[in-house]
């Protein structure tokens, strides 16, 4: 298998892994993420247990592979390295946290409901990407 | 308590770890979603952009094999075995969402996943307070829209 193959099937592996999570855990279903963030109404813990399940599994696989020493088809992990809370990385945060709450999107679980497809989902998906262009210019 | 809507909430979130593991092990990358498709639409690095297609494809192909499945794995509130679940509002609301999505991940450099999930799991200060930052963001305009102006989202 060239590395060009296995990077691009490693690529979709992860990805496939990644939606049947979204699926199976209820997060393409917009009115979990709202019930979770409403906090004052009839409060919906589903995604306590979806972000606190992927954070274990995340921090103890994460441990394993770093002992490997490099990724299995990289020469190395592509790891942020940077530590200073600055106004666009909370000022972005907070922004992305307003439409999260408006609409109960956030990119993942907008991306993965295109298997069921709406006007309203396609719209702020349009609007989404047009926002990532934006944010590249600033 | 609906324990059957948590435990499965528990099983998907391990399955996202799983993708996360599984990509810093294959690849050496942070499974963010508005690092990985964002990057791909508006950059199109070159050498660099067969995997975040291909994790596009994946992520989409995800909820389409649970419905080919079938067995109710779905977990669509109030909507038994259900995989998608309706917008929460129409075009114009789902426009200003989008853009406020598309504009705080891609400036403040993550989601959910990324600052999330994979941040979280490294103790990174940044995602730390990211994360924080949204969470209380989106709590609060969940507050505003339903219980102030008593809104239909």
């Amino acid at each position: 298998m060239s590395s060009a193959t296995a990077t691009t099937a490693a690529g979709y592996v992860a990805g496939l892994l990644f939606g049947l999570g979204l699926a199976v855990s209820g997060m393409t279903d917009p009115a979990r993420v709202l019930g979770f963030l409403d906090i004052a109404g009839a409060w919906d813990p589903t995604l306590m247990f979806v972000l606190g399940g992927a954070v274990i599994t995340t921090f103890i696989g994460y441990r394993l592979v770093y002992m490997r020493g490099r990724p299995l088809f990289g020469n190395s992990f592509q790891l942020p390295s940077k530590q200073e809370l600055d106004v666009k990385l909370l000022g972005g945060a907070a922004l992305f946290g307003i439409g999260w709450g408006l609409s109960g999107y956030c990119p993942g679980p907008a991306i993965a409901s295109l298997g069921g497809p709406s006007l309203p989902l396609l719209a702020l998906l349009v609007a989404m990407v047009g926002g990532w262009f934006i944010a590249k210019r600033c | 308590m609906d324990w059957t809507a948590s435990l499965q909430g528990l099983v998907g979130g391990v399955l996202i770890g799983l993708s996360a593991v599984w990509l810093m092990g294959s690849l050496g990358r942070i499974a963010g979603i508005s690092g990985i498709v964002g990057g791909l639409i508006t950059q199109r690095p070159k050498g660099d952009s067969a995997w975040r297609l291909a994790f596009l494809a994946g992520l989409v192909s995800g909820p389409l094999v649970v419905m080919a499945v079938g067995g109710g794995l779905g977990n669509v509130a109030n909507v038994p075995g259900a995989v998608i679940g309706e917008p929460a509002g129409g075009v114009p609301l789902m426009l200003l969402a989008g853009l406020l999505v598309g504009l705080g991940t891609g400036l403040g450099s993550g989601c959910t996943s990324g600052h999330g999930v994979c941040g979280l799991a490294r103790l990174a200060p940044r995602s730390m307070a990211a994360t924080a930052m949204f969470l209380v963001a989106a709590i609060v305009t969940v507050y505003v829209v339903r219980h102030l102006l008593g809104g239909g989202v």
